[in-house]
């Protein structure tokens, strides 16, 4: 008898937990996450998978999030996307540019579940777009470099000349010539975001010209690897890669995810989501610098930091007139800065880049 | 302005680039003029690369991994000799199915390795030789499998051309049944050839994920496997002309992003075609003889050979 009644109490207890797990599921949010590439240990998918991870921590109990890696552009990324949504996941970020069209063809599917698209320009009632402000660490990662080159000149390693990608280069040359005026930055496009074997040969390049300081707007480990053989200095770019290139990673800019993903899914838990476009800068603590290079003298050090904090509490905007383009075409009058929608479809170099944009 | 050091370094960097190219073309060029057409070298490349990186990860050795690497492109090679000289399966589509097996196996492979790096080994020099200045760099201080490619390439050729195994190999290429009836075993022969184009694969795999770029990503290779296919075709199966075009093309990549730099007012994408459109030119140039390309040629090329009796 008094066994039979323990059974039913153990029965009737994983019966009331089951009830409360399942109540509890249900007010959980659902996340998903799409990227195209594997998540793997260090670049771009690696970051905002840490992110992911930070956010179900933050939020534990209340979110549940579920990862689709390696999603192909086309017809592959709108199924996993359609899916992720039919499956009741109501908060869905899409990492890459490439998923934009298929983004706001499931967002028009299913107007209740909200959508987060990297870097893109669509949007729609229930899909914002979300990009954060490279070319403020980049402004940074500048006036290290500067600092640190023997030279005359520093040398880029870039993908595409789109503005995203221009507002990096230009931020780096400009903080480079913070510190020393009339510097240059020589460019070499690899025509891709990750391809190890181009971003090796262009790195060497670079270094074979006789610059003692490269950074790089693509994914892969390898031109800090190239660094670190050629015994010359990288600043490295997405995640820190320190332990490749103990001698020769200065810096690196990096996004920092894990905040801003709890941020989003609070405000879709809370009801105050909207679909404003997010250009987030360095003061809400999506992007940084990793840690210094101990080769970095500790002035210059606490000078960046100085500026950092200054660019933080809005006191320094990195393009801060007078700025002239390459042909010396004043494009920011001095006492000015440069307004959001010029920086947000920058198509011109700052003057001291030794590149040609396509016409 | 051309200085003795830029010069050594586009020269180190284009026989850096080269490596993987001849390594995988003479191992192919083997194959053909056996008359096997082998189109999976970039899946072997793959997989020999992911093996390779995955070997030296765990062990810390590059040379078992480079050995590791080898064996994985003989293990894939032996597959497409089974499904093409045991079973006739059709050589161009068996070749087509082992690369994108390739692809598929080795991202499996590599799955846990995605993104992560090899600590870079210090920068090799054959003792004393590599201390002579200028040249002692220029032509001592590569990577050992650079060495081992020139090596190969140089032995492929006299085997090949000058010896009477190399002599037996291009007649099975040319003419099995006539080999066959003179006794020699030409799937036998068939299958050695194969075996070493998957053997030559895996290394240049290895190269590229061991010292090349020391680090895993899936399709790390970049096409450079159908390169080697495509070189050995332009080449017409001709050692020196696969040499010569391998290191034009790595020559032209490598010189594309010094012009880059020079800033001269070229768009970056013409230049991204430069390697391809120049190395197609020129070994079109110099195949143009029709009547060589014929004697070149092994008659016998993809066609599958049974043997009645």
């Amino acid at each position: 008898m008094i066994i039979q009644l323990k059974r039913l109490a153990v029965f009737l207890g994983a019966a009331l937990l089951l009830v409360a797990g399942s109540a509890l599921a249900d007010d959980k949010l659902k996340v998903g996450f799409v990227y195209f590439s594997p998540i793997g240990d260090t670049g771009w998918t690696a970051e905002h998978d840490k992110g992911r991870k930070i956010m179900e921590t933050n939020l534990a109990g209340k979110v549940e999030a579920k990862v689709v890696e390696n999603v192909a552009y086309g017809p592959d990324a709108l199924r996993v996307i359609r899916q992720l949504a039919a499956d009741g996941n109501n908060l869905v970020f899409t990492t890459s540019f490439g998923f934009m069209d298929q983004t706001l063809e499931v967002a028009k599917l299913f107007p209740k579940a909200k959508f987060m698209h990297l870097d893109g320009y669509k949007s729609d009632a229930n899909m914002a777009t979300y990009s954060l402000r490279y070319y403020e660490p980049s402004y940074l990662a500048g006036m290290v470099a500067a600092s640190m080159s023997k030279t005359d000149t520093l040398g880029y390693v870039s993908s595409f000349p789109l503005p995203a990608v221009l507002q990096i280069i230009n931020g780096f040359t400009l903080g480079a010539q913070s510190v020393k005026p009339g510097i240059k930055v020589k460019v070499i496009e690899v025509n891709s975001w990750y391809d190890p074997g181009r971003e090796r040969e262009a790195t060497e390049a670079l270094y074979a010209q006789g610059i003692d300081v490269v950074a790089h707007v693509t994914d892969s480990t390898a031109p800090t690897l190239a660094a670190e053989k050629a015994g010359k200095y990288i600043v490295g770019f997405h995640s820190d890669r320190a332990k490749f290139g103990p001698k020769s990673q200065l810096t690196a800019i990096i996004p920092v995810w894990g905040g801003f993903y709890t941020k989003v899914a609070k405000s879709v838990l809370d009801g105050s989501w909207t679909n404003a476009p997010v250009w987030a800068p360095m003061a809400e603590g999506v992007l940084d610098l990793a840690a210094i290079g101990s080769m970095v003298p500790a002035d210059v050090a606490s000078l960046v930091m100085t500026r950092a904090g200054e660019i933080k509490n809005g006191t320094f905007h990195p393009f801060q007139g007078p700025i002239k383009d390459q042909k010396g075409v004043l494009r920011v009058k001095a006492g000015e800065s440069i307004p959001d929608k010029d920086l947000y479809g920058m198509n011109w170099y700052v003057e001291g880049v030794e590149a040609t944009l396509p016409e | 302005m051309l200085t003795l050091e830029l010069f050594t370094a586009i020269f180190i960097a284009v026989m850096g680039a080269g490596t993987p190219l001849v390594l995988a073309a003479t191992g192919e060029l083997v194959s053909e003029r056996a008359g096997v057409l082998n189109l999976g070298v970039e899946g072997m490349m793959l997989v020999g690369a992911a093996v390779a990186f995955a070997v030296t990860a765990e062990t810390g050795s590059a040379v078992a991994g480079v050995a590791a690497g080898m064996g994985a492109g003989m293990a894939l090679s032996l597959i497409f000799g089974f499904l093409t000289l045991t079973c006739l399966a059709n050589q161009v589509a068996t070749g087509l199915a082992l690369t994108i097996f390739g692809v598929g196996a080795s991202a499996s492979i590599g799955a846990s390795y995605t993104g992560a790096a090899l600590v870079v080994t210090s920068a090799f020099k054959i003792p004393y030789l590599g201390d002579v200045p200028v040249f002692g760099e220029l032509l001592f201080s590569l990577e050992p499998l650079t060495y081992l490619s020139l090596l190969m390439a140089v032995a492929v050729w006299y085997f090949l051309m000058r010896s009477r195994p190399g002599l037996v190999l291009r007649a099975v290429g040319d003419a099995p049944e006539s080999a066959h009836a003179t006794g020699f075993p030409v799937i036998a022969i068939r299958y050695l050839a194969v075996l070493f184009g998957g053997a030559m694969a895996g290394i240049a795999g290895a190269y590229l994920s061991v010292f090349y770029t020391p680090v895993w990503v899936e399709n790390m290779t970049a096409g450079r496997g159908w390169i080697a296919v495509a070189l050995v075709v332009f080449a017409t199966w001709q050692v020196p002309r696969m040499l010569a075009g391998a290191y034009l093309f790595g020559g032209v990549t490598i010189v594309q992003f010094h012009i880059q730099s020079a800033n001269l007012g070229i768009t970056t994408q013409f230049l991204s075609m430069l390697p391809y459109a120049a190395t197609i030119i020129v070994l079109v140039i110099i195949s143009s003889n029709a009547m060589k390309v014929r004697l070149h040629t092994p008659a016998a090329l993809a066609k599958p050979f049974h043997a009645d009796d």
